[in-house]
Formats: C-alpha cells, sequence, structure tokens
C-alpha cells in the first residue's frame, strides 16, 4: 500500500468510522470456528433481501398499480404485469426472479429460525436479536402479502379480501379499521395504490432498519454457535475468543460456498420451474381479479398456511365473541409467541446437541405439526381435515405453552467447556 | 461550567410548555394524514342503487349483480327449496333472523320480501370471500350426503340454507346480508333502496 492510499484512510478514519467499523465487523469480528451448513442461512437471507430489492426496482419502472379496466376489459395492474412478463426485454426474468425470491425469503428465514431454535440461539444474553428477528419475519409477512395484491389477479384479490376481513373481527373497531385498511368499502383501486406504497416504500425501509438492529445487536454480543458455548468466555492473551475466526476472511468465503449452491437451486426454479407447481405463482392468480366470483378453492401462497390453518382450526365462539375473532387472534399468537422464547425456554443447556429425549421427541412432534398445518391450509377444508389441524394447533401452542415445564424436566447432558 | 446547581424553574416551565405545544402540533399534523387513508368521496359515492331486470329468472336459477362493488345474488327459489327451509330450521344458528342481518320486511322465514324471490349479498359473513351455489342436494352436490341444497364458501367451509342462513358450528358468524331492496314491479327490483330509510 503505497503512502498516499494511506493517506486517503487516515483522511476518512478522522471524519467517518470507516477503518473501525470493517475491523469491528468484518476483520476482527471474532466468530466461532465451528459454525455449520446451518449458518449459512442468515446472510443467504441478506442475498434474498438484495435480490429482492434491485428486481423490485426494476420492476416498478413499469408496473401500474391501476384497477381500472383497459381498452381490452383487463384491470391495467394484470395488464402491466403480462407487459413485463411478454414485452419488456428481461422483463420476465426480473419478474420471475421477485417472485421467486419471495418463496426463497421465506425458505431461507424459515431454516434460519429452526436453526436458532434447535442452537438455542435466541437464550441470554440474544433475546433482543430473537426479538428483532421475529419483527422482522412480521415485516416479512406484511411485505409479502401486500406485494401479492399487486398482479391484481383471483388469488391477489380475494386473498386481500379475506386477510382485510380479519381486522374486521375485532369488536367495537373492527369494521372501521378495515375500511381504513383498504380505503374503501371493499377491496378496490384505493387498496390497490396504498398496498402499492407500502410494499415498495414503508414495509421495506422498516425491514432494513429491523435487519440492521439485527446485526448491530448480533455483533454486540457475538454469534452463538452449534454447542450453544459462550466463546468469550476462553480468550488468549490479546483478549481474543480462542474458539473465534475473524468473520473476514474464513466466514465470508464460506458463506461465498452457500450463496454459489443456492443461487444454482434459485437459477434452476427461475429458469425451469418459476410457477413453482403452483406454490411459487398460484395458477388462479392468472385469470384478472373478479370481485363477484370467488374462485373455487383459495388458499394462501405456501408460507402462510400453517398459521393460515390455525386460523381456520378456530371454529368455537367464546366469551361471547364469534369464532372469527379467536380464529385471528390465534393466528396472530402463533406468530408473536415465537418472541417469548427466551424466556420460555427454562433449560440448563442452550443447544439441542445437549438436550436430552425428551425435548428432542417434543421438538420432532412439533415440527411434525408445523408440516401437517401447512400441508392443511393448502387444501378447501373438510370436518376431517379441520379436526386434524385443531390437534396440530393445540400441539403448536403447546410447543411453547409447556416449554417451561419440559425443558426443565428434559435430562440434559453436560456441556464442554469450549466448542466441539 | 460550574453554575449553580439548583434547577431553573422556570426554564422548566418553558420546556415543558414548549414540548406539550409541539406535541400537540405533530399530533394535528397526523390528521391529514390518518384522513387521507379513509374511503375518499369518490369512494363514498360510489353506491348508487341498482336496478335489476328479473322477469328471465326462471325458478331454481340465480343471477348476480354488481351493488357498491359486491356481487349480490338474486334466486328464484323453487317450491322444494323454499320446503328445504323448515328442515334447516333446527341445524341453522339464527333461524330467525334475530340478528340484523336483513332489513325488518326481509326478517321473516324466506329471508325475503316475495317467498320465492332472495336477494342477498354474496359475500361470506367470515371473511369475505363469495360463496358458491350448490344447489344440488344431496351427496351428488359434493357437500354432504344429506346436504338440502344451499351454499358453501370455499374459503373457510362455511354452509347457508337457501335462505342464506349460516350452519351452525362454521366459522362464519351471521346469516348472509340481506341488502335493502324494493320491488320497482313485478319483473324489476332496485336494490340499495327501500325508501324506508
Amino acid at each position: 500500500m503505497s503512502k498516499n492510499s494511506l493517506s486517503v484512510m487516515d483522511w476518512i478514519d478522522a471524519r467517518f468510522p470507516l477503518t473501525s467499523s470493517i475491523k469491528g465487523h468484518l476483520t476482527e469480528y471474532y466468530a466461532p470456528k465451528n459454525f455449520n451448513f446451518w449458518y449459512f442461512f442468515g446472510s443467504l437471507a441478506l442475498l434474498v433481501l438484495v435480490i429482492q430489492i434491485v428486481t423490485g426496482i426494476f420492476l416498478v419502472m413499469h408496473y401500474k398499480p391501476d384497477a381500472a379496466l383497459n381498452a381490452s376489459g383487463v384491470p391495467v395492474a394484470f395488464a402491466s404485469v403480462e407487459y413485463i412478463m411478454r414485452d419488456v426485454p428481461g422483463g420476465w426474468i426480473i419478474r420471475y426472479m421477485h417472485s421467486t425470491g419471495a418463496s426463497a425469503f421465506f425458505i431461507v428465514v424459515y431454516l434460519h429460525m429452526f436453526r436458532g431454535l434447535i442452537y438455542g440461539s435466541y437464550r441470554k444474553p440474544r433475546e433482543l436479536i430473537w426479538i428483532f428477528g421475529t419483527l422482522i419475519f412480521l415485516a416479512l409477512m406484511a411485505e409479502a402479502f401486500m406485494g401479492y395484491l399487486l398482479p391484481w389477479g383471483q388469488m391477489s384479490f380475494w386473498g386481500a379480501q379475506v386477510i382485510v376481513n380479519l381486522f374486521s373481527a375485532i369488536p367495537v373497531i373492527g369494521p372501521d379499521l378495515s375500511v381504513v385498511i383498504r380505503g374503501d368499502f371493499v377491496v378496490s383501486d384505493a387498496t390497490l395504490n396504498r398496498f402499492f406504497s407500502f410494499h415498495v416504500i414503508a414495509v421495506p425501509l422498516i425491514l432494513i432498519g429491523l435487519v440492521a438492529a439485527h446485526i448491530v445487536a448480533l455483533h454486540e454480543v457475538g454469534s452463538n454457535n452449534p454447542d450453544g458455548v459462550e466463546i468469550k468466555k476462553k480468550k488468549d492473551a490479546k483478549g481474543r475468543p480462542l474458539d473465534g475466526i475473524p468473520f473476514h476472511p474464513y466466514y465470508t468465503v464460506k458463506d461465498i460456498v452457500g450463496v454459489v449452491g443456492f443461487l444454482f437451486v434459485f437459477s434452476f426454479i427461475v429458469f425451469f420451474a418459476p410457477e413453482g407447481g403452483g406454490y411459487f405463482l398460484e395458477f388462479n392468480n392468472f385469470i384478472p381479479a373478479d370481485p363477484l366470483k370467488t374462485p373455487p378453492h383459495i388458499a394462501p401462497v405456501w408460507y402462510f398456511t400453517p398459521f393460515y390453518s390455525i386460523l381456520r382450526a378456530v371454529t368455537y365462539p367464546l366469551f361471547g365473541i364469534d369464532a372469527k375473532f379467536w380464529g385471528v387472534v390465534a393466528m396472530g399468537a402463533a406468530v408473536v409467541i415465537i418472541a417469548f422464547l427466551p424466556w420460555l425456554d427454562r433449560s440448563p443447556v442452550k443447544s439441542i446437541r445437549y438436550k436430552g429425549g425428551l425435548y428432542k421427541a417434543i421438538l420432532v412432534v412439533f415440527i411434525i405439526s408445523f408440516f401437517i398445518l401447512g400441508y392443511l391450509g393448502v387444501l378447501p377444508p373438510t370436518p376431517g381435515r379441520t379436526l386434524v389441524s385443531q390437534i396440530c394447533s393445540v400441539i403448536y401452542f403447546a410447543f411453547f405453552l409447556l416449554m417451561p415445564v419440559f425443558s426443565k424436566l428434559d435430562k440434559t447432558k453436560p456441556v464442554p467447556e469450549r466448542v466441539t | 461550567m460550574s453554575v449553580d446547581q439548583k434547577m431553573d424553574a422556570g426554564r422548566r416551565q418553558l420546556l415543558l410548555v414548549t414540548s406539550a405545544v409541539g406535541g400537540a402540533g405533530a399530533v394535528a399534523a397526523a390528521v391529514p394524514f390518518v384522513a387521507s387513508l379513509t374511503p375518499s368521496e369518490r369512494a363514498k359515492a360510489a353506491g348508487a342503487p341498482v336496478e335489476v331486470d328479473i322477469s328471465k329468472l326462471q325458478p331454481g336459477q340465480m343471477m348476480t349483480v354488481e351493488w357498491r362493488g359486491k356481487p349480490v345474488w338474486i334466486i328464484n327459489r323453487t317450491k322444494e327449496m323454499l320446503d328445504s327451509l323448515k328442515k334447516t330450521d333446527g341445524e341453522v344458528s339464527d333461524p330467525n333472523s334475530d340478528k340484523p342481518m336483513q332489513p325488518a320486511y326481509a326478517k321473516n322465514e324466506t329471508r325475503s320480501i316475495k317467498p320465492e324471490i332472495l336477494v342477498a349479498v354474496g359475500i361470506c359473513t367470515h371473511l369475505g370471500c363469495s360463496p358458491s351455489d350448490k344447489f344440488k342436494t344431496g351427496a351428488e352436490s359434493g357437500v354432504s350426503p344429506d346436504w338440502p341444497g344451499g351454499f358453501l364458501c370455499p374459503c373457510h367451509g362455511s354452509t347457508f340454507d337457501l335462505a342464506g342462513r349460516v350452519y351452525k358450528s362454521k366459522p362464519a358468524p351471521d346469516n348472509l346480508e340481506i341488502p335493502p331492496h324494493k320491488y320497482l314491479s313485478d319483473a324489476k327490483i332496485l336494490i340499495g333502496e327501500d325508501g324506508k330509510a
């Protein structure tokens, strides 16, 4: 490095914490040396966020949020998406990257959350990281839901109709609240325009802010690891954790491997199966929105289905209030309860590696119920399926609410002093 | 900076007053933003009544018209269909239409002005999907083996009888809404206005 470039860095560092930021977050941020496969998904979530923002910026250049019918009797919004797909050079691939990116985002985030769950990454002192994460998950759900209205297809319209009507179930203020959300008495052009505004401006800003807070909080306390051992407890003479390695270059290089693997799969889907068999892009959404006719079977996109099943599972009124309201409460609670995990887990150990058979068995039952709920959410309801979804919903909540009990009863194994 | 440690009460008061006035200003500034989220004057004005010609509606047939952006069904019920309402009395949650989901003149056994003609808003009272008509009876309907005919909401499985009354233990809490309507002549219905309100 020449003397000149050094002085440029000095000039900047006197005015902006560039060198110290690079050190603090990359070259001298010590991450545990035993990260495994599961630790790819945090950086991959960041990659997908970038993909969504970049493709989104380009899609907005051609998309028109307008529910009015054009000269051919097709809603302008729907037609503009078809225009992007057929007439805009490169438009099809940008749009497929964006629509596949939505599903990829949830796949990566669900795996990222599962990693946190099994290794106890939410435990003290990482509670705030976990809460920021839950908020990111909520913001992501809002972002995905509002984005799904924009193509103005049948599933867009009726999905929004159902979800906005959820708010009308709230006693007293509900009906007025749903009108304020829609900006009209029915899902209409006003709804489409405000969802567009939220989808491209408000929620992405919140998301980016939360992601920044998530990472700042993580770098403050340091990463957990598959052993659930605090590496900061054993330091060398210079104060560096003995089991830590600098994030850059070690984990930047490792994450590039993850990125390459991810992009293989992602590109395959974008090129050969962008509709994901009707799960990533639902077939009914290739029909323009018709406010007079609900498609014979409507289901949310796959990433919402576990929570949608919980909503549908509540069929009994309680305290004189409709079942509808309690369904909404159950669905909301199913997401919010995740944030309380740090205080529900009373196990003396963090990682699944040192937890006992009881905890592992209950975790397996929980994961199976979650998958069953997700599967039932895409199917039309029948009395038998409703019963199964009720059982699985109870298991879902029991996993969280009984955790203070079973995590204590569980026979744990001794935790090693240092990572293995 | 070694000033007197005593609190300056006058300055504190000024601080409190300016904060309160500033806060009030911020709240006042939020008013137009919140107001802009409510339905516009144009949206409010879009509720004009709709006139419908039902002269071609044969017994057993149903037609759908749009009123305030919602589907409104008009069904010409046959005698068998009307008879089925007596059988469903015990299975629906509000058989006498006690909840105010209809104008007073439709609070009767058939939930209609003329017994055979049902006018109902085709929006499920659960979460606003439009139920599908399942007029075929029994196993052929695909609903249940003893299905007497009615409506099935595809979203969450709520079922309604041929007067739009919701069956018990279904997600939908209320019967289908009967909109205000009146007959201009035997063949013409005006939906959205009944001259009574």
